[in-house]
């Protein structure tokens, strides 16, 4: 297949922009007094980015979680169950080399390595809610790409309804596969329409920087509808299929976790309440927003289905 | 029941202790044959001065630390208790509750073991310690955790299980707290007073059916807090039904 490589003058943002500086920016236009020179040309420039990005995407600006806590405060039981643990123990994870195996019900299977399966697509940021299902949140500046720009250059057959994602399975590098916490490896799964919105990314970054190992390097998944759990981190399989996947959550506790676990402030977890949350690095709890915030977006995918029955 | 008659012999050879405590320990030789459990009197040592107040301070380090960590993520952004400070806490303090709550269930076998008859007031200062820890424990998921949003608080212990089982784990304690002094032992009889104190077990058991159904998938921890119950309930068992065989 033909792989648009990405141009040599193509620069990944992290390059030009520290990350405390990327942090501080709006104190650096404040500084160099460009908030108020703004008025003209730059700032017809900017209107068609800015347009693209959602003014909810630019009030999230002010409120990213620090790339410290966003990167030392993971669940990721394939290193351990305790928030610490990945950090601790995934350092030494080898995400080089890297292949991603993509079949089941598509045109065009393939193995690929990494660096040929982000390729073809370009990176961009996307800032998002996180919420995790255990009521903690955060707000996290991926980089990556539409998963729709993926599914359409592997043309899955009219038969497929669904794409499975696979974590890797190595309990030499990842220890908390030595322990049955979960039926290993870690299985997600979305609803092709779910999977083809354009808010569900491929992510291979944060902060403008690579996936810490802690985060799901080399590739995870993001919808941010949903809760965290969702999410596939160290992504080795896609596979489209015609039943739902049967995911690692579901299959642990089904009365707990859904296949759709939607974030949901009036559908609560049999042991917590949904309705309000904890965003990390803040004290008081904010009230949870349906889908996560982006209702306007996603909720039409599931018109007519009782999210009660089908959390 | 027999239990409950373990700890009235408790109280008993506590108090006959408390008595020997001036004598000096009398040597083998001399004394005539003792009936059965006092035939290692001679092994009751006088309590080393100190102890008690050491233990005092030793059972406050967890509650200070606790606190230090707290306060220094909340001002100076440390992050010495994750990046979730709330939740790590109400951990901790739930954990050390269990470890008092187990600290006070192991005297009893303790001065079984040892014959050491002043460690029964020991009993007392832990059980305390547990139900310090458990108010703490229970204030913080009140306030830093639900900030005092009463409906969700009111929900959570009536709806979800795990809330109400920890909740009647920490409101059986209350009365014990209570009854804790040697005038509430007068007053209520030494039998009666036993009895009720038994409310420990259900407490005990309670707690740790809370602390399982509070983990997700990882249960290590609430695994090895059981053994650590199992063995000293099951001890208890042991114990009455060879003294009822006796």
């Amino acid at each position: 297949m033909i792989i648009r490589s990405r141009s040599k003058n193509d620069i990944v943002s992290s390059e030009i922009t520290s990350e405390s500086a990327y942090v501080n920016r709006r104190q650096f236009l404040k500084d160099t007094g460009l908030i108020g020179l703004t008025a003209g040309g730059f700032l017809a420039a900017c209107r068609e980015e800015a347009a693209a990005a959602s003014a909810q995407e630019q009030d999230l600006k002010a409120e990213l979680t620090s790339y410290e806590d966003a990167t030392s405060y993971n669940n990721f039981y394939e290193f351990g169950t305790d928030k610490e643990d990945p950090k601790a123990n995934a350092q030494q994870f080898k995400t080089k080399p890297w292949s991603v195996k993509v079949d089941g019900l598509v045109n065009k299977p393939a193995t690929y390595q990494l660096e040929d399966f982000i390729k073809p697509h370009k990176l961009e940021e996307r800032i998002y809610r996180h919420r995790c299902v255990e009521a903690w949140s955060m707000v996290i500046p991926w980089m990556g790409f539409p998963m729709a720009h993926f599914i359409k250059q592997v043309e899955p057959q009219g038969s497929a309804k669904y794409i499975e994602f696979t974590t890797l399975l190595d309990p030499k590098q990842m220890r908390g596969q030595r322990m049955p916490y979960l039926d290993w490896p870690y299985v997600e799964g979305l609803r092709l329409d779910e999977a083809m919105h354009p808010l569900t990314i491929f992510a291979v970054g944060l902060y403008g920087k690579t996936l810490p190992n802690q985060n799901g390097a080399p590739l995870r998944h993001i919808v941010p509808w949903k809760y965290g759990f969702k999410g596939c981190k160290s992504i080795v399989r896609i596979r489209f299929t015609e039943k739902e996947p049967r995911t690692a959550w579901n299959v642990a506790t089904p009365h707990e976790y859904g296949f759709y676990a939607n974030v949901n402030p009036t559908v609560d977890h049999p042991r917590w309440s949904q309705a309000t949350e904890r965003r990390v690095g803040e004290f008081r709890r904010r009230k949870t927003l349906m889908f996560n915030g982006y209702a306007d977006q996603v909720a039409s995918l599931y018109s007519g289905m009782d999210l009660r029955k089908l959390y | 029941m027999a239990v409950g008659a373990r700890s009235a012999a408790d109280e008993a050879r506590a108090k006959e202790s408390e008595n020997q405590r001036g004598a000096p320990p009398t040597v083998e030789s001399t004394a005539p044959p003792r009936p059965r459990p006092n035939r290692k009197a001679a092994s009751i040592i006088k309590e080393p001065r100190y102890v008690h107040a050491a233990i005092i301070v030793l059972s406050c380090l967890p509650f200070i630390l606790g606190g230090l960590a707290l306060a220094s993520d909340a001002f100076r952004g440390t992050s010495y208790l994750t990046a979730e400070p709330v939740k790590e806490i109400e951990h901790y303090t739930g954990k050390w509750t269990l470890r008092f709550l187990a600290l006070t269930l192991a005297i009893t076998p303790a001065i079984a073991i040892t014959r050491w008859g002043w460690l029964i007031k020991y009993r007392r200062t832990f059980g305390l310690f547990a139900f310090g820890y458990a108010c703490t424990h229970f204030l913080l998921y009140l306030t830093l955790d639900l900030q005092l949003l009463f409906s969700q608080i009111w929900e959570d212990i009536s709806d979800r299980i795990y809330i109400t089982i920890g909740f009647t784990a920490l409101m059986l304690l209350v009365p014990l707290a209570l009854t804790s002094t040697k005038a509430s032992i007068k007053r209520l009889g030494g039998k009666r007073w036993n009895a009720l104190h038994r409310l420990i077990y259900v407490t005990c058991v309670l707690g740790i059916i809370h602390f399982w159904m509070s983990v997700k998938r990882d249960v290590t921890s609430p695994i090895l807090f059981s053994l650590l119950f199992a063995t000293l309930l099951g001890w208890r068992l042991v114990h009455a039904a060879r003294s009822r065989r006796a």
